[in-house]
């Protein structure tokens, strides 16, 4: 009998140690709002997905918090005096998750798998490279058939991750159910629409600023359920706050709130030369489409709609870009709106706007039509489900859509696909000469100047003929359990993990 | 009796096939284009046309039916196109999580229900009934997805007493599983629970008014014995019956429960895999649950005619 009390006593303690073993290590649970795609930076397209691959995968270089472009797995870059080639220095003694080396054969491998493999989302961001070289084991050249000076924000992200060899040479499906990068955190397991779990990798090179042993991302879609998580503990983090929840979060001691302008912006795209449906009022006379820009109060629509939490403006980047102008948003004028409509002879248009079916953007479809409605435009909302609005619109099927970009650092991620006359986004197939001439000179020209005049002259023609009218831009908001120290926000809207801190 | 199997299992086939083109014809109507809800934000036009080309979805709608048949026949469900992974295996996986999750709904249901429906009708037309018939109607008419809510803002945000979404397998830890599904449980089955609370004491009141109970009041047995021996036994047959059908809804019905606890179950695949057109995983899971309605029927179809031999003409 005394032995058994006895082992007994001895299991308890053994108990109670792993106990305390478990609530030593630092483990982070993270609510996210979607579940992520395939997990292979060349393959992934969802934007859930970037912000798991960034504890995952180092990339070539990184972004700060203002958007400068800084060295990751690289140390240093150079280009050549023609602008075609950009040579990387790396960083020595990286090792990938399973063990093997970071070095030039396998830059080289990852950039010509993002070229190659089929069905990478990662080619066309790296538009023009025509070939890597190896300099030596730790210099790896980059060569274009035409400058590109988007390409170093281009490598901060998926298309700059360097995934092992050996784990990729597996094949790609394998891959995906167990990539292999250099970053701060291992791949441990996955289940779809459930949990992703990753766990420090004791060998990182940067392994000093990570703090955190354990890290779990839950998709939750829902924001009310990832909040109700958070609060009863369940999460240390969420992202993807809805505003209108702010004033709850900020009520509770236990929680704190981090948040961060946009990259991207909120807009309408309007159908200006896609089929018959740009035969409207809006779509054929940009008097009419700037009395309706007029027409909008973008201060009013945001403090309605998102308890004032989001940015008014009607530009294309956000404020934390150089490029962005420093001018307010602006005024509503609802008497030139009422003059432009009459100039144009169409005193009372009939304007077809499409919603996504979302509670938040049905809201700002009714803002919009009652303000609009005020200058004398008789807007008729059309609630669409997002994937059925997209499709529509790429077939011109569509007068004008409510449509949001979530942005990308360097400007040309923001307006060469949407408003150049190819452009692979361009849904309303708005095409001016002058700003195609524009976008390429902002693409090649390595000069900060040069660039900003470039894309000002594109503003300005933009605001002019409006096939884009922005509206705000959105902010980040996480929501964290105030157990969490030393998380910075990024106005990509990323999770970067280093040196966060849990107790 | 052994022709009478066989001429439904003939009827089984052409079912399931036209079951099939069924889910795949119905699918199409969806508006928007797959490859294009799948390729991101960037909507990178080689990436369209790779999945487009790699998924068929450039083919008719007929080679696409047959591609996806004959797959099926080999046992394979196809791929889903958003995460790369067999249809099959995502389907394995999550079939036992609302499996069990239906288990319990109808656990709850049974607990619930029949005691209720069993005092309602034994104390008929007393506070007990009215008690019981009014919280029925509430069961009835509550929205799941609310119930949901406020049960998490109860239990996991006031009290902190369960966890407020997600799902822990039982094999990983016994009370965590019970604890992640006891809530969901709880609002799945509280609907049924009322269908079944009524159903009980339409059947007891009819069966307590049938000759046998009086002899066997009349023979002086107990009023327990009455009503549980005599009157419940043979009041539950027709609420089996429902059972059996509710069960087959649960399966389909947990779609918006698992929504809102984010348990990864077949509700939460399929509605997900809806938004993001990802075909594969929709005709795979909608051809699973299908399949096992139609099993459910023929089952019920075959014991029925056990039961009564007139059925089998």
């Amino acid at each position: 009998m005394r032995r058994t009390i006895r082992s007994g006593l001895i299991a308890l303690a053994i108990v109670g140690f792993l106990d305390q073993g478990q609530a030593l290590a630092q483990q982070l649970r993270i609510g996210l709002q979607d579940d992520p795609d395939v997990l292979d930076p060349t393959i992934s397209r969802t934007f859930v997905g970037r912000v798991v691959f960034a504890s995952m995968c180092d990339k070539l270089f990184d972004i700060t918090p203002d958007l400068k472009i800084v060295p990751q797995l690289a140390t240093g870059y150079e280009w050549s005096a023609d602008q075609k080639s950009l040579m990387i220095k790396l960083r020595d003694g990286v090792l990938f998750q399973d063990g093997t080396k970071m070095d030039a054969a396998a830059v080289k491998y990852s950039l010509e798998r993002h070229l190659t493999l089929p069905g990478s989302t990662r080619k066309s961001e790296l538009t023009g490279v025509t070939g890597v070289e190896v300099v030596d084991p730790s210099i790896v050249r980059i060569n274009l058939s035409a400058p590109f000076a988007p390409l170093l924000a281009v490598l901060s992200d998926r298309a700059g991750m360097i995934v092992s060899p050996k784990a990729a040479e597996a094949g790609a499906a394998a891959f995906a159910s167990h990539p292999v990068c250099a970053g701060p955190f291992k791949f441990v397991e996955r289940v779809p629409q459930d949990r992703i779990v990753l766990e420090r990798f004791p060998d990182y090179w940067n392994k000093g600023h990570v703090k955190i042993d354990k890290v779990t991302f839950l998709p939750i879609p829902d924001s009310a359920v990832r909040l109700a998580n958070l609060k009863s503990g369940d999460l240390d983090m969420i992202e993807r706050v809805a505003p209108t929840d702010l004033d709850d979060i900020k009520s509770n001691p236990k929680l704190t709130t981090a948040s961060i302008g946009e990259l991207g912006y909120q807009g309408i795209t309007i159908n200006v030369a896609n089929g018959p449906k740009s035969k409207t009022p809006i779509g054929s006379d940009e008097r009419v489409r700037q009395a309706f820009s007029l027409a909008i109060d973008r201060q009013a629509l945001v403090q309605v709609v998102y308890n004032g939490f989001f940015i008014a403006d009607d530009q294309w980047t956000g404020p934390a870009s150089p490029f962005h102008l420093d001018r307010p948003a602006p005024a509503r004028d609802v008497a030139k709106a009422k003059a432009l409509l009459a100039a144009a002879g169409q005193p009372h248009p009939t304007i077809h706007l499409t919603v996504p079916n979302t509670p938040t953007l049905m809201q700002t479809g009714q803002v919009i039509q009652s303000m609009a409605a005020e200058a004398g435009f008789d807007v008729q909302l059309q609630a669409m489900e997002f994937a059925s609005a997209l499709a529509a619109s790429q077939k011109g099927e569509l007068e004008a859509l409510v449509l949001a970009w979530s942005g990308r650092t360097d400007p040309d991620g923001n307006i060469f696909s949407f408003v150049s006359c190819d452009g692979a986004l361009n849904d309303g197939k708005y095409c001016n000469k002058e700003v195609d001439a524009a976008l390429n000179t902002a693409r090649t020209a390595s000069d900060f100047a040069q660039r900003k005049a470039a894309y000002d002259k594109v503003t300005g023609i933009t605001d002019r003929e409006l096939p884009i009218i922005y509206l705000y831009h959105q902010k980040w908001l996480w929501a964290l359990s105030n157990k969490l120290h030393g998380f910075t926000p990024y106005p990509d809207g990323i999770i970067r993990l280093g040196d966060v801190t849990k107790g | 009796m052994r022709r009478f199997i066989l001429r439904r299992l003939g009827i089984l086939v052409p079912t399931v096939i036209f079951v099939s083109m069924l889910i795949f014809a119905l699918q199409q109507l969806l508006p928007g284009d797959p490859a294009l809800a799948l390729a991101g934000e960037e909507r990178d036009p080689q990436v369209i046309q790779f999945l487009r080309h790699r998924y068929h979805l450039d083919e008719p709608l007929p080679v696409r039916y047959v591609y996806w048949v004959g797959g099926v026949l080999k046992g394979d469900l196809g791929e889903s196109i958003r995460i790369q992974r067999p249809v099959a295996d995502l389907v394995l996986e999550k079939l036992p999580v609302t499996a069990e999750l239906t288990v319990l709904a109808m656990l709850v249901a049974v607990v619930i229900g029949i005691p209720a429906g069993i005092v309602a009708a034994v104390k008929r037309g007393t506070a007990w009934d009215i008690a019981a018939n009014v919280v029925a109607l509430w069961g009835l008419s509550t929205p799941n997805f609310w119930l949901g809510i406020l049960l998490i803002l109860l239990f996991s945000v006031h009290l902190g007493w369960l966890p407020a979404s997600g799902f822990v397998s039982p094999t990983e830890s016994l009370w965590g599983n019970l604890s992640t599904l006891i809530m969901p449980a709880f609002v799945l089955g509280n609907a049924i629970a009322a269908v079944f609370m009524r159903h009980t004491r339409s059947a007891m009141l009819q069966v307590m008014r049938s000759d046998y109970v009086r002899t066997a009041r009349a023979k002086g047995l107990s009023e327990r014995v009455v009503i549980l021996k005599h009157g419940l036994r043979n009041a539950l047959g027709p609420v089996i019956t429902l059972g059996a059908l509710e069960f087959g809804q649960l399966l389909s019905g947990a779609v918006l429960t698992e929504q809102v606890f984010t348990i990864p179950g077949f509700g939460k695949l399929v509605v997900d895999a809806v938004f993001n057109r990802d075909y594969a995983v929709v005709q795979g899971v909608v051809l699973c649950t299908a399949s096992f309605y139609i099993l459910l029927n023929l089952a019920a179809d075959l014991l029925y005619a056990a039961i009564n031999p007139r059925l089998r003409a």
